[in-house]
């Protein structure tokens, strides 16, 4: 089985409005595929669909050779940053235990979720705060226990929907590094939802760029380029390499970076 | 021996000291399944932040009580029909609390004010009147102790089956739902679980003093634990003490029970969380740094900050 995801002829629409349409997709074991597009371009709305949540407007969708489907535990779904409340009761450790039984029916409590949990908070580091309740902790260690909560069913794909959005750059670099390090020892797939490509820029194999109902697939140098970037946006855009970042310099380049929030300013 | 023949005769000088017994283990089981069901109801009224949905419920459950007085004379069906509209059509209308908190702050005035008016046209006892605001002098017979008690069963049982999954949907549901939990559903049950709490304790308690027995619980273990056992057990055991604590004083005065439960609870509450401000204040300084055991994260703990 090497073909972890696969789109073919599909579409999306909600109403008359059309996000995307003819998407065809194939994503091995392994790879790494950041998914980039303006706001409202349908990038989230691609993870709901492969996470079972919308169904398609047409074409199909397969994750690991069978049609998509809601709660599955062969995927990992990782969100985006979201700010507990300090006095949400709950701690580290049960945020990772979640992903292990929360679905499961019943009272729950017994020694092997326990001892899993451990392993998963070991894996991401945070075993030093597991028992810190969840609001007191940093983004940057909330979405380290995102990632241990999402790794708990050994997931063959993960899904990221703007993991790094409100982080700042060292623990963007640290969330990077963790979903890069999931796929290279256990060969997992990601879709990674950004706004900025240079947080992935050293670890992703293709670039999916979904924009104004059509898109784009191929590698960075592929698709980051002033000429298929000014096409989609139907508009002048350029972008630089300097050093190791890239810059998109156009009408809408703040989508890519610059402002701290991710946001447009 | 002659301690227990004295007993005996003071004893047996009570004439009604059957009667006694019957009401005062009434209102000790009553007290006592209300602790434990309003304290494992209110960790999750915490969770999801629904206090001021509580309070919504039970005064739809006491428009809906004070109707029944005035119409039918069935208090108990009408503060189930009430609290049961109140808490799906809350379970509709969204899971957070920003979705209908204007809406229940609208329709909450409309439900006291019906309420308030099926009791000016009752002609009946004014204690009845009073009693569904306020709670009730001790005075529980057995059909309704036999409705509060099944009730309550009812609820922790389900509550039981759906803890785990209800929590997750409570605490995380976006992820919750990826997993496949029904979120949706349980939002319902829970709030029909709610509702069910909400009929049976408005009798006992009343419907304006409904948060000290179904929110002060819970937020007064969550002030001290966050563990996802002693949340729960610290919460029933907050709830029963103050239940009946408050039952116990309230049968030797002419005043409702509901003042010393919530007096009871409040005090709790405070003990709790002084208990927390000195232990944060002892720990704030030694918080626990991250660790860095695996490999990836010793090299990215090594990055430089920017």
């Amino acid at each position: 089985m090497s073909r972890a995801l696969a789109l073919s002829e599909a579409g999306l629409a909600f109403g008359e409005r059309t996000l995307w349409s003819g998407m065809n997709l194939e994503v091995t074991r392994g790879e790494f595929i950041a998914v980039l597009g303006t706001n409202g371009a349908g990038k989230s709305s691609l993870l709901k669909v492969l996470l079972g949540l919308i169904p398609l407007s047409q074409g199909s969708a397969e994750v690991l050779g069978t049609p998509v489907r809601r709660g599955r535990r062969d995927v990992g779904y990782l969100p985006q940053h979201r700010t507990f409340a300090v006095d949400a009761p709950l701690r580290a450790r049960d945020l990772v235990r979640f992903g292990v039984d929360g679905f499961r029916w019943g009272l729950g409590g017994n020694r092997r979720a326990r001892a899993r949990v451990d392993v998963l908070l070991e894996s991401v580091g945070a075993l030093g705060y597991a028992e810190a309740r969840v609001g007191q902790l940093s983004g940057g260690e909330q979405q380290r226990l995102r990632i241990a909560q999402a790794l708990a069913s050994d997931p063959a794909v993960m899904l990221c929907d703007e993991p790094l959005q409100s982080l700042d750059v060292y623990h963007q670099r640290m969330v990077v590094e963790l979903i890069d390090r999931y796929r290279r020892e256990l060969g997992g797939s990601v879709l990674f939802v950004t706004h900025d490509i240079n947080p992935v820029l050293s670890v992703v194999d293709r670039v999916l760029y979904i924009l104004n109902g059509t898109f784009r697939l191929g590698t960075v140098d592929e698709v980051m380029t002033s000429e298929i970037l000014s096409e989609l946006y139907g508009a002048e855009i350029e972008v630089i390499r300097r050093g190791n970042r890239l810059i998109v310099v156009g009408a809408d380049d703040q989508v890519h970076h610059a402002s701290p929030d991710g946001y447009p300013s | 021996m002659s301690l227990v023949l004295h007993l005996q005769g003071a004893l047996f000088d009570f004439t009604d000291y059957g009667d006694l017994v019957v009401l005062l283990r009434n209102s000790l089981i009553a007290g006592a399944v209300l602790g434990l069901v309003g304290g494992l109801v209110s960790t999750f009224v915490m969770a999801r932040d629904l206090p001021f949905a509580v309070h919504g419920v039970s005064e739809m459950s006491f428009a809906g009580a004070a109707a029944a007085l005035l119409f039918t004379g069935n208090v108990v069906a009408g503060s189930f029909v009430g609290a049961m509209i109140a808490a799906v059509a809350i379970g509709l209308l969204g899971m957070r609390a920003r979705d209908y908190n204007s809406v229940l702050g609208v329709l909450m005035p409309f439900a006291l004010g019906l309420g308030i008016l099926f009791l000016a046209l009752y002609k009946g006892r004014a204690a009845n009147k009073f009693g569904l605001l306020t709670g009730q002098v001790v005075a529980i017979d057995q059909q309704s102790l036999a409705t509060l008690v099944s009730t309550s069963f009812l609820v922790i049982v389900v509550l039981a089956v759906v803890w785990r999954p209800l929590m997750f949907a409570s605490i995380d549901p976006e992820v919750a739902t990826t997993t496949g939990v029904p979120v949706r559903v349980l939002t319902i049950v829970f709030m029909v679980m709610l509702g069910l709490t909400v009929a049976v304790s408005i009798q006992v308690i009343g419907a304006l003093l409904m948060l000290a027995l179904l929110c002060t619980p819970a937020a007064a273990a969550g002030q001290v634990t966050a563990s996802p056992f002693w949340l729960p057990a610290l919460s029933v055991i907050f709830g029963l003490t103050s239940m009946l604590g408050g039952t116990l004083v309230a049968l030797g005065t002419t005043i409702p029970v509901s003042p010393f439960v919530t007096t009871g609870s409040f005090a709790i509450y405070l003990v709790c969380r002084l208990i927390r401000v000195t232990h944060d204040r002892g720990t704030s300084r030694a918080r626990p740094h991250e660790t860095s055991r695996s490999i990836l994260t010793r090299t990215t703990d090594s990055m430089e900050r920017p």
